[in-house]
């Protein structure tokens, strides 16, 4: 068990910088996703804590121990694979096993740390099989075990999910969260996938263009997203983003008129998520133009604009609006962020 | 659609079965009927003679000793190339492309480049003379240095066959996912244990067909031996040719090419049955 301290970590391939100063730290036990789009430099950031990679510069420590010049066998740290690399010429005992025997770890503490491992994971039926014998979902779970049965201080996860199918992933999805709590390791993991790292996280660094744009618990972020980027990442529907014009510090949303923080100019960027406005007759709030009206059973789901800006909104699904409706809706005042229209940052949540 | 017509695979099939029909299996049968016969009735005169020749046993000692010398050697130097090149970014391919060079040159031409080199005459000796190693020309190549004749073969063979033992491992290399090896290394494995239980295991076919096609090639030695030595170094496929041009006897140039066909398929089984290849531990 260990935290990790990420210190300005760079890492630039040729011309292109992958990494622009990455600082993140990671506390004993901890679980971090490192969420973004792809080419957005997370899986590098990995590679590099692994020893997969060498950082341009900055340091890594594990437990105040700097980890940067180690090979990766004297990090301490296990690894997932987004395709398993589970070794198809070892039968799943040797595989789950190779991490202790790379440790030259003595036959009665290999087999009891195998049994263990293959017994939180539920593949003690296969343990004699080949790995091609087996389902990618239960290879994953041979992945994880082998990644488990080191013990390791660290464990590195690279979108361990995301080749399995939709509903083995929310099952397996589940299971993870039972197992690392149980046996309490400092993950880092990497998905492109929000709601995985929405489910899983303690909490959440979404990184876009080689720069951690925000770090924090999931509901922080959902509802205070610290940019625009992270706020239309996070969410489904993403975060809805209107451009609109302040007078005497205030947003005028139909009768409402709603504060906005210090500092704002002539205009201010309206950050509202879907879900958090309420049904109001067309004039007593902000106005949208219903294009399409869908009604998805848990949710009614209203595509359109607002002010002539594209806006999507979630609505309960016992209201009755059709496409081509014109509403009002009402936002909820404590679920508004508001952002920059120049530089897409967020102003704090207090100054509002 | 081949539902309708379950001949349709066959017939597409068969214009090259009957290639090989003409081409191979008439001349195969038509060989082992001419070492196994004499004045059109079955006999084993051919082998007797073939047995009995003084050159025979040597010229077999030869092609096992080179084979055993010079494969091993190939495999280890094509995955020593196989591995260095993967790890190359940029120029991998031109330094592929000129490392195959090799396999472009007949077998003849290979044999006179190193004769070149070996002769008394040649680039050795003027380069030993011209290092002050030694005083006066060289002779390597004769039956009076067998052990030089021998090692002088045996370089010029690796040179030009480790190319297309290096072409099938780089192929087998780059179907290992490169994630076996990392993983292997992020869970403790230094680089020679994740050549020998990671790598080398995960190209097992490659190795098998590398090491089949290899060895097929080895007993069929000729041009590279005959260009260097010449008779001072008898082996199989040379003495069938002077037994076929020389001495005129068909029946025991025969001989010589169904030995060395049945040693082929002999090796070819203990291949397959040694570096056994199970689809299910494959990636």
């Amino acid at each position: 068990m260990a935290n990790i301290v990420i210190d300005r970590i760079r890492k630039a391939f040729g011309a292109f910088e992958a990494l622009k100063e990455v600082s993140l730290t990671i506390n004993d036990g901890e679980f971090v996703s490192l969420l973004g789009p792809s080419g957005c430099g997370k899986t590098t950031l990995l590679r590099i804590i692994a020893g997969l990679e060498t950082a341009t510069a900055g340091d890594i420590r594990i437990g105040d121990r700097s980890i940067i010049g180690l090979p990766p066998k004297e990090r301490g740290l296990a690894m997932v694979f987004q395709n398993y690399a589970v070794f198809p010429h070892m039968t799943v005992y040797e595989n789950v096993a190779f991490g202790l025997r790379m440790q030259k770890a003595d036959e009665a503490r290999v087999k009891k740390q195998v049994e263990k491992a293959a017994g939180l994971l539920h593949i003690e039926p296969y343990l004699d099989r080949y790995p091609n014998k087996l389902s990618g979902g239960q290879r994953q779970r041979v992945a994880v075990a082998r990644a488990l049965a080191v013990e390791p201080k660290v464990l590195l996860m690279d979108e361990p999910l995301s080749n399995l199918d939709a509903l083995l992933r929310l099952e397996m999805r589940t299971e993870l969260k039972t197992v690392l709590q149980a046996a309490g390791t400092t993950t880092i993991y990497v998905t492109h996938d929000q709601t995985e790292a929405m489910g899983l996280s303690d909490r959440i660094a979404v990184m876009h263009g080689g720069v951690v744009e925000q770090v924090g618990d999931p509901v922080e972020i959902y509802n205070h997203p610290a940019t625009r980027f992270v706020g239309g990442f996070i969410g489904n529907p993403p975060m809805n983003f209107i451009t609109v014009p302040v007078e005497r510090g205030h947003v005028a949303a139909g009768a409402e008129q709603l504060s906005v923080p210090q500092g704002a100019g002539d205009s201010v960027v309206l950050g509202l998520r879907g879900e958090a406005v309420a049904l109001v007759p067309r004039e007593a709030g902000l106005e949208m133009q219903v294009r399409v009206a869908e009604p998805m059973g848990s949710h009614l789901l209203l595509t359109g604009s607002i002010q002539g800006q594209p806006a999507r909104v979630v609505l309960p699904p016992s209201e009755a609006v059709r496409s081509g409706d014109v509403i009002g809706l009402r936002p909820d005042r404590n679920r508004i962020t508001w952002l920059s229209p120049e530089s897409g940052k967020s102003y704090p949540p207090s100054a509002a | 659609m081949t539902n309708d017509r379950p001949w349709l695979p066959y017939a597409l099939i068969l214009p090259s079965v009957a290639f090989l029909a003409l081409l191979f299996v008439v001349p195969l049968v038509q060989t082992v009927w001419l070492a196994l016969s004499e004045n059109g009735a079955p006999s084993l005169a051919n082998i007797r003679t073939m047995a009995g020749d003084i050159n025979f046993a040597r010229s077999v000692q030869n092609t096992f000793l080179l084979a055993l010398a010079v494969i091993p050697v190939q495999i280890a130097i094509a995955l020593a190339m196989g591995t260095l090149v993967s790890k190359i970014g940029a120029g991998r391919e031109t330094i592929l492309w000129i490392w195959t060079i090799p396999l472009g040159i007949s077998d003849l031409a290979a044999g006179m480049v190193w004769l070149a080199i070996l002769q008394n005459t040649g680039y050795l000796n003027s380069l030993l003379f011209g290092l002050g190693l030694i005083e006066r020309q060289t002779a390597w190549l004769t039956y009076q240095t067998p052990v030089a004749l021998f090692i002088g073969i045996a370089i010029a063979e690796i040179w030009r066959g480790t190319a297309i033992v290096m072409v099938i491992i780089v192929a087998g290399l780059n179907q290992v996912p490169k994630e076996f090896r990392e993983a292997a290394e992020v869970f403790g494995a230094g680089p020679w244990t994740r050549f020998w239980r990671i790598t080398l295991p995960l190209i097992r076919p490659a190795l098998q067909s590398a090491l089949i096609l290899r060895t097929v090639l080895a007993f069929e030695v000729f041009a590279v031996v005959y260009a260097l030595g010449g008779r001072n170094f008898p082996v199989l496929v040379g003495e069938a040719y002077a037994w076929q041009n020389q001495n005129q006897n068909y029946g025991v140039a025969a001989a010589y090419a169904v030995l060395i066909m049945v040693i082929s398929l002999a090796a070819t089984l203990v291949y397959l049955k040694i570096v056994k290849v199970d689809p299910e531990r494959l990636p």
